[in-house]
């Protein structure tokens, strides 16, 4: 096996590295005596072409992966007409979107209107080109990658805004100011998160975080667990996915900012934020779980297509929180972010401090420390969760008659709130006739 | 890396669009379209610092003011819905005009007058680890001072604009 | 790459150009604008042309640590943020007391 990768590596068909193949097409074009500024082109090109095809593809799949897999997880088929499981099924979404009639309201800002959806797309396909896709498959290998990450994503706010001023629509406009207010608000949770990774790592270049998982044979997401989770649900909040969509839900505000947009600008705005999406996946995937390093997996498999993998199963964990949580309120999404997510981000960071430096300053081994802190740091995040939401959350005895979603349970202390345990017939019973709960 | 030919092309188209963006944000009768232009101008100038090797600053720069300062000034046009939205200048607008060209060329001169001592540095190389150190042992005193400032700073931001309602979304 | 001639570099000179272009375009805003919000634009713009004159001057002058101009603009972009929430703070309130922003009119000390 090994003899066989031996013979096929580095030439211009092993798969497993594409910069093979594009070093053979620019040794080529230098062979033929093009200028230099011209192998530069060619090579940025062809780098962006692959992450262009590959956002592409993406967004179709994506678009069938929403549609069917919730719609299997809510106990119901999804579609299931076009194609062996409704497979072209975007293809006939697509055709749709374009067959539709573009309107756009006489009042509204023409230029501002047209611009949202473009200004909301380019930001989520930029980052992708800072992931490394392999190992010497970086497109542009920036030092401060995971800063322009960051700004990548602060830039989605400014989109949104525009497209919903440019709509000249006050439900536009209100859906708009709660996007940038909750997309300002979820900035500071997942700067943090990744903060503490960067802290870890020493570096905010993505490939070396990368190497830096591969060197000690340790996926991020093992010893940091709590960032894993501040930055997913505040990804979440940040793409506008349900539980936090609530600014752009039909139920909501009317669609929120792209309630004026129709035919393709709309279908733009709803692929962009797929590719967002997608975007975020993706740094998830590199920063957490190793991006194309697979324990020594990625030498037989190409690493970029375990990336890819590893994305799409980031993604199935967005989708699945889409197709399970109710959708929460502005003003419950505001204090979860502050009450909560930031605070624990900022214990989090001074716990990473701390081990970085028993790591640094005195001379133990990486094999001694690290498996330390793997299980310190997931008995810390599940005590500081569970320690936080004993001493901050709602006390039950103090609210008693405050709607809960859950039925039956056991509201302790005090004695008129004390019921019967509830008979079992099924969902939607109340269990007590006291009006409470 | 600034003697490549790319980069010097970059350079100016870049600054040419920024200074094309900053003076649309004076000309544009629309105040809405002015913040925008000024996000544009924001990008174009990081840009620039890109183009001068400070690629922290840029990514800053991004993340700052076209991610944040802006959203403050939507915010503040949003906030004030009565107001003139028209862009429009005071009767200074002359005098401001003379001052902005007398110093323009009074800075001209003296930049192609004095004698600057340019450094042969050919490969400008700084990373944001040697940035950070920077911040933490010659500079640590101002960076401490700058988080008390920006405590300040939201401090007085909350308190000029709270109301005594409740908040209602 | 050695088949391409290379052009000048970018001399010092534009760099301090484009910044002092920009800072008079800034001027003329702080100047001459009515609303204090585009006054607001202005004095950022005229933040932005003074962070430009220092990266150049980090990028191409002899100095013993080059690397002061990267974190005196850093600075400059904190303390910009900082006066910007607080400029924009004020202007709100001001359109609630006075129901206007507009800097014609706001011109008494009282009432």
């Amino acid at each position: 096996m090994s003899a066989l990768l031996t013979i096929i590596s580095r030439n211009w068909y092993d798969i497993r590295d594409l910069s093979n193949l594009s070093n053979a097409i620019l040794e080529r074009i230098r062979d033929a005596g093009g200028p230099g500024w011209l192998v530069y082109v060619v090579s940025a090109l062809l780098g962006a072409g692959g992450i262009v095809a590959f956002i592409g593809g993406a967004a179709i799949i994506n678009i069938w992966i929403e549609r069917r897999v919730v719609g299997r997880m809510q106990s119901r088929l999804g579609p299931n007409r076009l194609g062996p499981f409704g497979l072209l099924q975007p293809i006939a979404d697509a055709i749709k979107l374009m067959q539709k009639e573009v309107l756009q309201p006489r009042v509204a800002d023409a230029l501002v209107f047209s611009v949202a959806p473009i200004a909301f797309t380019v930001p989520g396909i930029v980052v992708l080109a800072v992931l490394p896709w392999g190992r010497n498959m970086t497109l542009a290998d920036l030092d401060v990658g995971v800063v322009f990450i960051l700004a990548m994503s602060s830039l989605a706010a400014l989109a949104v805004f525009t497209g919903g001023y440019g709509s000249n629509n006050k439900y536009a406009l209100f859906g708009a100011m709660r996007v940038i207010a909750m997309l300002v608000t979820y900035e500071i949770p997942s700067v943090l998160a990744l903060l503490g990774l960067v802290l870890f790592t020493g570096t905010m270049n993505l490939a070396s975080i990368v190497l830096f998982q591969e060197k000690y044979w340790l996926p991020l997401v093992l010893v940091q667990p709590l960032p894993f989770l501040i930055y997913f649900i505040s990804s979440s909040a940040e793409l506008n996915r349900t539980p936090a969509d609530l600014a752009e839900a039909e139920s909501e505000i009317a669609g929120g900012y792209h309630v004026e947009y129709s035919g393709m600008k709309f279908g733009l705005f709803y692929a962009a934020e797929l590719i967002n999406c997608v975007a975020i996946s993706a740094i998830m995937a590199t920063v957490f779980l190793g991006g194309w390093w697979t324990y020594k997996l990625d030498e037989i498999v190409p690493g970029w297509m375990l990336f890819i993998g590893k994305i799409y199963a980031v993604y199935f964990l967005f989708v699945w929180t889409r197709g399970t949580l109710p959708r929460f309120r502005i003003d419950q999404l505001l204090a979860f972010a502050w009450k909560w997510m930031t605070p624990m981000a900022f214990i989090n960071i001074v716990v990473v401090a701390a081990e970085v430096l028993i790591w640094t300053e005195t001379g133990w081994s990486a094999g001694l420390l690290l498996p330390v802190y793997v299980a310190v740091n997931g008995a810390f995040a599940v005590a500081l969760i569970v320690g936080w939401v004993r001493f901050m959350g709602p006390k039950f005895s103090r609210f008693p008659d405050r709607p809960r979603f859950y039925s039956g349970i056991d509201v302790p202390s005090l004695p008129a709130y004390r019921q019967p345990a509830p008979e079992a017939t099924g969902i939607g019973t109340a269990p007590s006739s006291t009006g409470v709960a | 890396m600034i003697d490549q030919t790319a980069v010097v092309v970059a350079f100016y188209v870049i600054a040419a669009s920024t200074v094309a963006c900053a003076l649309m944000v004076a000309a544009v009768r629309n105040l809405v379209h002015a913040v925008l232009f000024l996000v544009l101008t924001f990008v174009g100038v990081a840009g620039i610092y890109v183009v001068l090797s400070a690629d922290f600053v840029a990514v800053a720069q991004v993340l700052i003011y076209a991610g944040a300062i802006s959203v403050l000034l939507t915010f503040a046009i949003m906030l004030t819905p009565g107001a003139d939205r028209r862009n429009s200048e005071t009767v200074y607008q002359g005098p401001a005009f003379v001052l902005a060209g007398l110093l323009l060329a009074v800075i001209v001169f003296v930049v192609y007058d004095t004698d600057w001592r340019i450094a042969g540095r050919g490969e400008f190389a700084v990373t944001a680890a040697e940035l950070g150190r920077a911040f933490f042992k010659p500079y640590i005193v101002p960076f401490e001072v700058a988080s008390v400032l920006l405590v300040a700073a939201m401090v007085g931001a909350i308190v000029l604009t709270r109301e005594e309602a409740d908040d209602a979304f | 790459m050695p088949s391409d001639r290379v052009l000048a570099t970018v001399p010092l000179e534009h760099v301090l150009i484009l910044g002092a272009i920009l800072f008079v375009v800034g001027l003329y805003l702080a100047l001459g604008k009515r609303n204090a919000i585009g006054v607001l634009m202005g004095i950022e713009l005229m933040l932005n042309a003074v962070n430009v004159t220092l990266l150049g001057f980090s990028r191409f002058v002899v100095s013993p640590r080059p690397l002061d101009g990267q974190v005196f603009a850093v600075f400059i972009i904190t303390v910009a943020a900082a006066e910007a929430a607080v400029a924009l703070a004020l202007a709100v309130a001001i359109y609630r007391h006075r129901e206007t922003v507009n800097l014609d009119e706001i011109d008494l000390l009282r009432w």
